[in-house]
């Protein structure tokens, strides 16, 4: 009985949890990193696996060097370091809902951005796997994007789930 | 950076670092081509032993170089690759041209 109550009110105080943050940061490549780990220490009150980190890391990685490297192109006249990418994240209940936002040169063919290995800068040494990175890492992947102006990339991950789906399999 | 790089006989071992993201990446790839076409080394080894966080721009790194390579019979190694390094490879179907040593 005392286990029950104890879980009643793990599951309230989960369903309470709401918590959001902003970030605004120059787009310069040496943020990747503060980006990453500033979201993942973020949503730490969740109790995430390390697997569900690694995923969250991996997938805003690759959403802000997007930002960074496509977004501000500097083949498209921005000059580096002089526009902002911003965070917005938002805790929900035990879903993580993170928008990487950037008002750069935006996206022409968003379907075929997608594409696993097609990229616009093959001589950068891009593999072209970031969108397929943050729809195997994260649960829900959107892209909103117009030619001129700028970009939206919206992820959602449940968190604290894959510990016991790996119990169970 | 230049003491992450050495060749051993027809090898060249490139030491990757903590994080593997693009901020790294640029050097890391101009570095390794200036050792294959100095040094005209066959094979590319990558060490993931202190790697902790790789994202695409790693897949970017490694396929650069193994294309370069491999239009003259060379192969490429990964080696010391964690549970995540190995996953982040693997979702790529990287395993299927490289090698994926323990």
């Amino acid at each position: 009985m005392e286990a029950e109550k104890v879980l009643k009110e793990t599951v309230r105080s989960k369903k309470e949890l709401k918590n959001e943050m902003r970030l605004e940061f120059d787009a310069v490549s040496e943020n990747e990193a503060f980006a990453r780990v500033a979201v993942a220490a973020f949503v730490t009150p969740l109790n995430p696996t390390m697997e569900e980190i690694s995923d969250i890391k991996t997938a805003i990685s690759e959403a802000v060097t997007n930002a960074i490297i496509h977004g501000y192109d500097t083949e498209s006249g921005y000059v580096e370091g002089e526009r902002k990418v911003y965070i917005h994240c938002l805790v929900l209940h035990d879903v993580l809902h993170v928008e990487v936002i950037d008002e750069g040169k935006g996206i022409e063919n968003i379907e075929q951005a997608m594409e696993p290995l097609f990229t616009t800068k093959p001589e950068m040494d891009r593999s072209g796997m970031g969108f397929a990175f943050m729809e195997a890492f994260m649960d829900d992947l959107e892209v909103i994007s117009e030619p001129g102006m700028g970009t939206t990339v919206l992820m959602k991950k449940k968190l604290g789930t894959s510990s016991w789906i790996q119990c169970e399999e | 950076m230049e003491e992450d790089f050495k060749v051993i006989d027809n090898y060249l071992m490139v030491k990757m670092p903590e994080e593997v993201d693009h901020h790294k990446s640029g050097v890391i790839s101009k570095t390794a081509d200036k050792y294959i076409i100095n040094t005209g080394v066959g094979n590319v080894v990558f060490d993931f032993e202190d790697t902790r966080f790789m994202d695409s721009s790693g897949i970017g790194i490694i396929l650069g170089r193994y294309k370069k390579i491999a239009c003259f019979g060379g192969k490429v190694f990964a080696i010391n690759a964690d549970s995540r390094i190995k996953r982040t490879l693997m979702i790529c179907g990287l395993h299927k041209v490289i090698e994926i040593l323990e």
